[in-house]
């Protein structure tokens, strides 16, 4: 006789889990190190500024919004830092995340109790739903927004919501939640470097090339 | 059946007093998860309940399940229990050995045919019958025989129940579990390695009192397997403080936090182990220092490794990891250098063209 629910689990833990690990890590690698190698055409202008310092400068300062920005898209900026930093909280400071971590990397740091992983994840939530909302409500935005965006959104949103449930047993059976958690974090692996979901990498890159760009004409950024 | 003495001799016998048998069947009532209300009914039910025949049936198994049930607890009310019915087959446990033992068995399921019950601890090897044969006889053949005639079977250890360590993988001997074979009885599971000493007993006087009890989809009684360890677990305050012990000695550790990293599978494991406890109430593996295993499961020595925390990945993912990074990285550098190459091929054979050619070839065409 097999329990269901504890096969699934280890279907989603084992084999599905390394089916992910290698298109997560082999698509992430493919798509860096080709934009590492393609690099960029030479500038043979004389550098007015300093592009390294200026480019390093810029991974930083970008990630605080423009004058003006929260004013104008209130809704986008607030939840998307609720969303990114609820999300990295429940991610990297819940202890069961931290423990896979650490048989992955052997890196370990400290974790925080039930009550602000929970507080985050649920923010983390009403954030993501929030950003459907006013993408979905706004027409400039709507026509720009592919199913391909949407469904980056609730692949991103499914493992918060799916660990939340089975931690507090919500509903359905505990080991079956649990499995659909890691199920949901397998899915949003494996289509992670094929989609938007690759900015979690790319931002850093993106953001020295322009700020680079502008440092070396000895313009800020 | 009818000529068996029943528990109010059985008591007498044991110098248990009134007293302590309604307090036994209080805790039984309440482990059986009924109401208060119900205490004179299991008390009354145990009282006048005849002794049934029953079989005890060993097949693949290490004996822990017997040991469990007969080293219970003193002064043995649980023994009590056992006395209530009677035992007419184990070959652990009666005297004779053999063909006599076997006849025993044959005769108790002649005179009790239809109404005596089976406990089968052990699982049933299909591979060769003679992995595990008893008296010449393959277990096969003796659970086929034997439950033919029986009211019920309790399968007794996970061994018995979902195929346990015999079961595990590569399964040598090819193990089931009772459910695997027999289909037409009902069957209630009593999963554990082993299970805990009162269970058994709390499921055999229910049996005796009430009949078969509420069952999970894995044929658990639900009174004993509804809750997760985790859920009961004394340590559940550190897991959802965030404190956890790191190995088994450390500071955590002693100060008994949580062994989630340290591989414990509470949070997926149904049992009582966490209130009933074992020895007579004195501890349960987790009280011991130790996480759970994870044995009232199926398949529980081949979910992934005992010390590995429940979120750690269960396969052989280092590999696949080392892999896919040099997978990536050759296919990244390959996509790149292709992409630079058509672009110096493009620059190449680019061919440029003015005004005046345009001009020249629209009159020629």
């Amino acid at each position: 006789m097999n329990n269901p629910n504890f096969d699934l689990l280890m279907f989603a833990r084992g084999p599905l889990f390394d089916i992910a690990l290698l298109v997560f890590v082999a698509g992430v690698l493919i798509r860096i190190v080709e934009i590492l190698v393609l690099g960029r055409k030479k500038d043979f202008s004389k550098a007015k500024g300093n592009p390294v310092q200026q480019g390093i400068k810029t991974i930083f300062t970008r990630t605080l919004p423009r004058p003006g920005a929260i004013k104008a898209n209130p809704i986008t900026i607030v939840g998307g830092y609720v969303f990114h930093i609820g999300f990295f909280i429940a991610f990297l400071l819940f202890v069961p995340h931290i423990a896979l971590i650490e048989e992955l990397t052997g890196l370990s740091w400290p974790g925080v109790g039930r009550v602000i992983i929970e507080s985050a994840t649920v923010l983390a939530v009403i954030a993501g739903l929030a950003l459907i909302y006013t993408r979905w409500r706004d027409p400039v935005r709507r026509k720009l927004t592919t199913w391909v965006d949407y469904l980056v959104l609730i692949l991103s949103l499914l493992p918060l919501i799916t660990g939340y449930v089975a931690v507090n047993k919500l509903f359905g059976d505990p080991t079956f939640m649990m499995a659909l958690h890691i199920l949901s974090v397998d899915v949003l692996m494996i289509v992670f470097p094929f989609t938007k979901l690759m900015h979690a990498f790319t931002f850093a890159m993106a953001r020295y090339y322009n700020g680079s760009i502008q440092g070396r004409k000895g313009a800020e950024s | 059946m009818s000529s068996s003495p029943l528990l109010p001799k059985m008591m007498k016998a044991h110098g248990v007093s009134r007293r302590s048998f309604l307090k036994y069947c209080a805790s039984l009532t309440s482990l059986m998860a009924l109401p208060p209300a119900m205490v004179p009914r299991v008390a009354h039910a145990l009282e006048t309940a005849p002794r049934p025949s029953v079989i005890w049936l060993s097949f693949q198994e290490c004996t822990g399940c017997t040991e469990a049930i007969t080293r219970s607890s003193a002064p043995s009310l649980e023994e009590l229990i056992f006395d209530s019915i009677s035992l007419d087959y184990h070959h652990t446990l009666q005297a004779a050995s053999g063909d006599a033992a076997e006849h025993a068995r044959e005769a108790a399921m002649k005179e009790h045919h239809g109404k005596y019950l089976v406990i089968v601890d052990g699982s049933i090897p299909m591979d060769e019958p003679g992995f595990s044969a008893i008296a010449g006889i393959s277990n096969l053949d003796m659970l086929k025989e034997t439950a033919e005639g029986a009211a019920a079977i309790v399968s007794v250890g996970t061994c018995a129940a979902y195929g346990g360590l015999p079961q595990a993988n590569p399964n040598p001997t090819g193990a089931v579990a009772v459910s695997d074979i027999i289909t037409d009885k009902p069957i209630i599971n009593v999963p554990g390695c082993p299970p805990i000493p009162m269970v058994m007993t709390a499921v055999l006087a229910h049996y005796l009192t009430f009949g078969i009890p509420d069952l999970d989809e894995l044929g658990r009684p639900k009174a004993f397997f509804a809750e997760s360890i985790h859920d009961r677990c004394y340590r559940r305050p550190f897991y959802d403080k965030g404190l956890f012990a790191e190995s088994f000695d450390d500071e955590g550790a002693r100060a008994g936090w949580c062994l989630y990293k340290l591989g414990c599978k509470g949070p997926t494991t149904k049992s009582v182990c966490a209130t009933v406890k074992w020895n007579d109430g004195t501890s349960f593996p987790i009280e011991a220092g130790h996480g759970c295993l994870g044995c009232t499961e199926p398949d529980f020595w081949d979910n992934g490794g005992f010390y590995k925390p429940l979120s750690a990945p269960a396969g052989d993912y280092r590999r696949v990891g080392q892999a896919a990074i040099v997978a990536g990285v050759a296919a990244g550098a390959g996509g790149a250098y292709l992409a630079r190459k058509n672009k110096a091929e493009a620059l190449a054979n680019h061919e440029t063209v003015d005004a005046f050619t345009l001009e020249k070839e629209e009159k020629e065409s």
